[in-house]
């Protein structure tokens, strides 16, 4: 039974008892636990189910590493899962619940598939489901899915309650782990007057060193971290993060790490997680060195765990997994962990080890104690079902046919050896090399990534560098972190440390085992993948250590094989009876540990997510019904609806309104982008499809602009402001394209003319006033301008004052009525409207929305680009091919409207179309014609670009292009309506309203 | 003539730093040759300050200027006086090839005073702030949109941004500045 002891644990504070529950039981931790120190504590063992065979799972590790321990943590709009017991710190009402199992942890009928084990070997699921085809939609996916998996995603109707945030972090030398390396290398690079950035993934400082008791500079280990600490604090150019996951390594010196501000204390006023985006010139990786499992039947029963983590689990939070543990074992470490529990009081019944004899400094303490130790030994198999009830022993140079002795014992300690953490090393591209003698992958110190000035960019650090005695550890360190720092060389730290004897490479326990002890032998716990399924996978011819990953899913879990992957790749070897460093590892790749969606999405969520652009003008549309609609980044009212209303009726009544008497329009959000230099009208000329150089000053003119294909690209009436300066009006959702379009060839291509241009789209507020009353509203306000019929004529534009404010009016129309445009500066633009307001309450004057001004543009037969445009309509098409000069040389578009496919005769063009019955067709409703196309798609002759309910006319209008359609005119065609009937419209001009223009010339 | 409103109607805030809308400020943005001796000469006639080095902003009596790429400036005057200076502009470049624009009402202008205004900025804008000295101004973005970033004194900023951004800046500042969100990377 695992349990606490009543003494020691150096991060949790006895005074200090935290309740949680698991699975509803409640549980009691100290703070400073973890959720696995706790759970440990309080004698829980099962954990949870693997993802294949339903396994019962304990705790294998103490860090990132872990496989099994992965719960659903919180609930509600805090629910998360998959959250690892081992790096997530216990906190007052924690809520955990475990995962993959039903109808619970204890009795799991999902557990059935691990009776059909020796049935579910790798490959299984591509050799069984693709036969027939049918059924793997319908039956075999569905129950995969059900049964395969682990956490379950949260409700996606909650709304995670959290905040998170981002942050920008700039550093000459970042640090990535805080042990002992990490410490001393952050030391060496800072005290050479280096900006350091040093992150650390747990909440505390120094890695294992403390544990291992080792002596640093005469001090414990402990001591000497904190000194460090201090002396760290102490420098302006330190920042120091604990609790920080450095979790990927990118191009150019970007990583990404993760800071946990709240996970330990949910619910406070404070981000949960902030995501630091660092931009450093030099990386040192200092993360370390994780241990790798040995590979014995039933190594993956509750109550096997890694030798160090066991000495973790003691040292640091004073709990035990068993009374009894057996310790296993290829190397001197393990023997750390054999004597601190049985310091404590644990009884170590024996340490096997694989070599044939152990008689190193270790050992010869172990023995010291009375400690058995059956060298030349292995595990044969581990008893138990649920946890460890004992170990059967063999010969390790066997097949571990008999079983020699057997061991009772409620935990096995079991040590592989050390792989160092190379993922971020490797992750932008640094190259390993296979170290024979430790048996393990290390960064190679000649191929690091390499960054911008083709110089190594990361420097591993430590055990993450292969060096793994302390003593060792402190020297590489040091002289990475004056690499790092491109600083002279000063003395390294000293560590005291005892020798090891060298460790012996056992990827298989006993050497030469039997296939029933294979099938049991775990490589991948989470993702249940053993020693003979890597075998079989070699065997059918899998020889790319990728592919074999695919097949057999090694690695694939949501630890990415952190403790696997060696361990796979030894055993893929040996099938292949290549050396290691041959078959060559899987590729590591970000993030080191799962990311959460809310830290990647940090502040953009809820009113952040997007930027929401609004016009002077937002306020009193939101005080008013404004209907919004989205228009690019903007929010423009739809309508005003009033109480009661419908939206349609609102648009209706908005169009007759304006038509009868007076509607206003905000139509700040139009573009406007001055454009100036004495090349001004030279560059107008290639912008526009339009001659526009000889617009003159005061004049204003409808122009096009196309892209390079001739395609039409935003429209919108210029101004010329005087012989040297035109203001271009875009639409809405255009005008930051068309400003860096202007730009873009301005900078790029003619760089030689003089042109400026300026975005001053939000300097003015824009306030159109339309209808037949709206001279005599202007005119109430008071103006210096004459707004007379002659004075101020259709397409001109001047300046003056407005109600005492500085204004510009254009009288142009988008809508057939009488119409001008007032520009006033955006900080005017409010009082301009309520004054405007104010005065047209005589004429009843109403704000209108988009749907209004569509409706009446659409009455005029006035194209909107998006809508009767979609990036393959040419001018031509629009029938707009008055507005594309022939006297110019050249413009941007001119030789692409030019190509065969655009000058041709069955081009669909555009008409206006009036259903025989007077309904509305739909939206982009399409014309069918004879016959299918190669793809057996029937053809078409025409669609719907736009189509009202016109309460001008009292019927359906719409806009379509339709094959020759100018030709056609009183045709009669069929467009598909809904629910499949046919609408028959009549093809008509494609203006309906006013066709003199006698309404807008009053 | 009616008072100009600007975006968020002098808004403020006290949280990690003290937020504030400036309100109503003139600006008049200035492209050309920045070399032109002309230029320079009328520039310091309208702000009092000399010509700034790239990524700089100098400050005069009745103003300041602010580098905004190679050949731009945006210059900072009183509200009331943009418009004047715009034609004082005009009329002392004629005939350059120099083009003069007041952009006073298309720009909100925040402040941010306090030890960590850095600290929040630097949770939406990629500026490296140690880089950033006295007298100096980013042009950057701010998480999504674009933004200016000037450091006028040692604790604090003016960040202009796009008038139609201004809510998004405040609602996206205000929640970043909130307690608890202390960061400690600029000391």
């Amino acid at each position: 039974m695992s349990h606490r002891l009543d003494t020691g644990g150096r991060l949790i504070d006895r005074a200090q008892k935290l309740e949680f529950t698991f699975n509803g039981k409640r549980l009691q931790g100290y703070a400073g636990d973890t959720l696995a120190s706790a759970l440990m504590g309080a004698g829980q063992v099962l954990l949870g189910r693997s993802f294949k065979y339903h396994r019962p799972r304990g705790l294998v590790a103490s860090g990132a590493e872990e496989p099994n321990a992965l719960f659903g943590l919180g609930e509600g709009p805090r629910f998360e899962p998959n959250q690892r017991a081992t790096t997530t710190e216990l906190f007052a009402g924690a809520k955990l619940a475990s995962q993959n199992h039903w109808p619970s942890l204890e009795y799991d009928i999902g557990a059935v598939n691990n009776a059909f084990a020796r049935f579910l070997t790798a490959g299984f699921y591509y050799k069984m489901f693709i036969h027939p085809r049918a059924f793997w939609k319908h039956v075999y996916e569905p129950f995969i899915r059900r049964t395969a998996g682990l956490g379950r995603a949260p409700d996606p109707e909650t709304v995670d309650a959290d905040r998170y945030e981002q942050l920008y972090a700039f550093a000459d030398v970042l640090v990535i782990g805080g042990g002992i390396a990490g410490l001393a290398a952050a030391r060496a690079a800072a005290d050479a007057g280096n900006r350091v950035i040093l992150c650390e993934q747990a909440a505390h400082w120094g890695g294992r060193a403390p544990v291992d008791g080792v002596e640093i500079d005469g001090k414990g280990a402990g001591d000497w971290v904190e000194a460090q600490l201090a002396a760290l604090r102490a420098l302006p150019n330190v920042t120091l993060l604990n609790r920080t996951q450095g979790v990927g390594v990118h191009d150019h010196g970007y990583v990404l790490a993760c800071q946990r501000l709240a996970d330990h204390e949910p619910g406070a006023d404070k981000p949960r997680q902030r995501l630091w985006r660092i931009r450093a010139a030099r990386i040192v990786t200092a993360t370390g060195a994780i241990e790798r499992p040995l590979s014995f039947a039933g190594n993956d029963i509750p109550g096997v765990m890694l030798a160090s983590a066991m000495r973790d689990y003691l040292v640091n939070w004073a709990v035990v997994p068993g009374k009894r543990v057996v310790v296993v074992t290829n190397n001197d470490d393990a023997y750390r962990s054999a004597i601190a529990l049985h310091d404590a009081g644990v009884t170590i019944p024996a340490i096997i080890d694989a070599r044939p004899d152990s008689d190193g400094a270790l050992a010869q303490a172990a023995r010291a104690r009375g400690i058995r130790i059956a060298a030349g030994s292995a595990i044969r198999k581990v008893k138990g079902g649920k946890r460890v009830s004992g170990v059967e022993l063999c010969a390790q140079d066997s097949a571990g046919a008999a079983t020699a002795e057997h061991i009772e014992c409620d935990a096995v300690a079991m040590s592989g050896g050390f792989s160092p953490v190379v993922h971020l090393f490797s992750h932008c591209g640094g190259k390993l090399i296979w170290d024979e003698a430790g048996g393990f992958f290390r960064p190679d110190p000649a191929r690091p990534p390499l960054g911008h000035d083709g110089q190594g960019f990361v420097i591993a650090a430590g055990s993450a560098n292969g060096a793994m005695a302390a003593s060792d550890v402190l020297v590489d360190a040091h002289a990475a972190g004056l690499s790092a720092a491109g600083a002279k060389e000063t003395p390294a730290p000293q560590a005291k440390a005892e020798p090891e004897a060298p460790m012996a490479p056992v990827w298989m326990m006993p050497a030469r085992a039997e296939y029933d002890l294979r099938m049991k032998m775990w490589l991948d716990p989470q993702n249940d993948v053993k020693v003979s399924d890597v075998q079989l996978a070699a065997r059918e011819g899998y020889e790319s250590v990728e592919h074999t990953k695919r097949y057999t899913t090694l690695g694939m879990a949501t630890d990415q094989g952190k403790i696997s992957n060696i361990n796979g790749l030894a055993i893929l070897a040996d099938s292949l009876d290549r050396p290691i460093p041959q078959v060559g590892t899987t590729t590591f790749r970000p993030p080191y540990t799962p990311l959460t969606m809310g830290t990647i999405a940090g502040e953009a969520k809820g009113p952040l997510f997007q930027p929401l652009r609004r016009t002077p003008l937002y306020d009193w549309h939101e005080a008013h019904g404004a209907d919004w609609e989205p228009v690019g980044q903007w929010r423009r009212p739809y309508c005003f609806r009033r109480a009661g209303e419908s939206r349609h009726d609102a648009v209706m009544r908005e169009v007759r309104q304006t038509r009868e008497s007076l509607g206003l329009l905000d139509a700040s959000t139009l573009g406007k982008i001055l454009v100036k230099g004495p090349d001004a009208a030279r560059f107008m000329d290639m912008l526009y499809t339009n001659m526009m150089s000889t617009l003159k000053p005061g004049r204003c003119r409808y122009g096009l602009m196309c892209n390079e294909n001739g395609f039409l690209m935003d429209d919108g009436v210029v101004a010329r402001l005087s012989e040297d300066a035109f203001l271009c009006h875009t639409t809405s959702g255009g005008a930051d394209h068309v400003h860096g379009w202007m730009e873009d060839w301005l900078q790029c291509e003619w760089w030689d003319w003089k042109v400026h241009t300026v975005n001053l789209t939000e300097q003015f507020a824009q306030i159109a006033i339309v209808g037949p009353y709206a001279r005599k509203v202007l005119e109430k306000l008071g103006s210096d301008i004459d707004l007379g019929r002659e004075a101020l004529p259709f397409m001109e534009w001047h300046e003056g004052t407005l109600a005492g404010m500085p204004a510009r009016i254009f009288r142009i129309s988008f809508s057939g009525e009488l119409s001008y445009e007032v520009a006033v500066p955006a900080g005017h633009g409010l009082a301009l409207w309520q004054k405007l307001v104010e005065a047209g309450a005589e004429f009843g004057v109403m704000p209108y929305g988009t749907e209004a001004l569509h409706i009446m543009r659409a009455e005029k037969g006035f194209i909107m680009i998006g809508d009767e445009t979609d990036g393959t309509v040419i001018p031509q098409d629009l029938g707009l091919n008055w507005a594309i000069s022939k006297k110019k040389d050249d413009f941007l578009g001119k030789r692409g409207m030019e190509r065969t496919a655009m000058v041709a005769s069955d081009r669909w063009k555009l008409v206006g179309l009036e259903t025989l019955d007077g309904s509305v067709l739909p939206h982009a409703a399409l014309a069918p014609a004879e016959g299918v196309n190669a793809n057996g798609q029937r053809n078409t002759q025409g669609r719907v670009t736009s189509s009202y309910h016109s309460p001008t006319l009292g019927k359906g209008i719409a806009l379509a292009l339709v094959a020759r359609g100018p030709e056609r005119m009183g045709e009669v065609i069929e467009f598909q309506g809904d629910g499949g009937k046919m609408v028959p419209a009549r093809i008509v001009e494609t203006c309906f309203y006013d066709k003199a223009g006698e309404k807008q010339n009053v | 003539m009616s008072e100009p409103v600007s975006a968020l109607g002098g808004a403020q805030y006290a949280g990690m730093v003290e937020l504030a809308e400036a309100g109503p400020r003139g600006m008049i943005t200035v492209r050309g040759d920045l070399a032109l001796p002309a230029l320079a000469s009328a520039v310091k006639k309208i702000t009092g300050a000399a010509m700034p080095a790239r990524r700089q902003a100098s400050t005069g009596a009745k103003g300041a200027v602010a580098w905004m790429s190679p050949d731009e400036l945006l210059l900072f005057v009183d509200y009331a006086a943009a418009a004047p200076s715009v034609a004082a502009l005009e009329a002392a470049l004629a005939g350059e090839f120099v083009t003069i624009a007041d952009v006073s009402d298309a720009r909100a202008v925040l402040t941010l005073k306090g030890s960590q205004a850095c600290d929040v900025l630097a949770k939406i804008c990629p500026v490296d702030f140690a880089d950033l000295p006295v007298g100096g101004i980013r042009r950057s973005r701010a998480a999504q949109i674009a933004a200016a970033i000037w450091r006028e004194e040692q604790d604090e900023y003016t960040v202009i941004c796009f008038r139609s951004h201004a809510r998004y800046m405040w609602d996206m500042l205000s929640q970043l500045a909130r307690p608890g969100g202390e960061v400690g990377l600029y000391r």
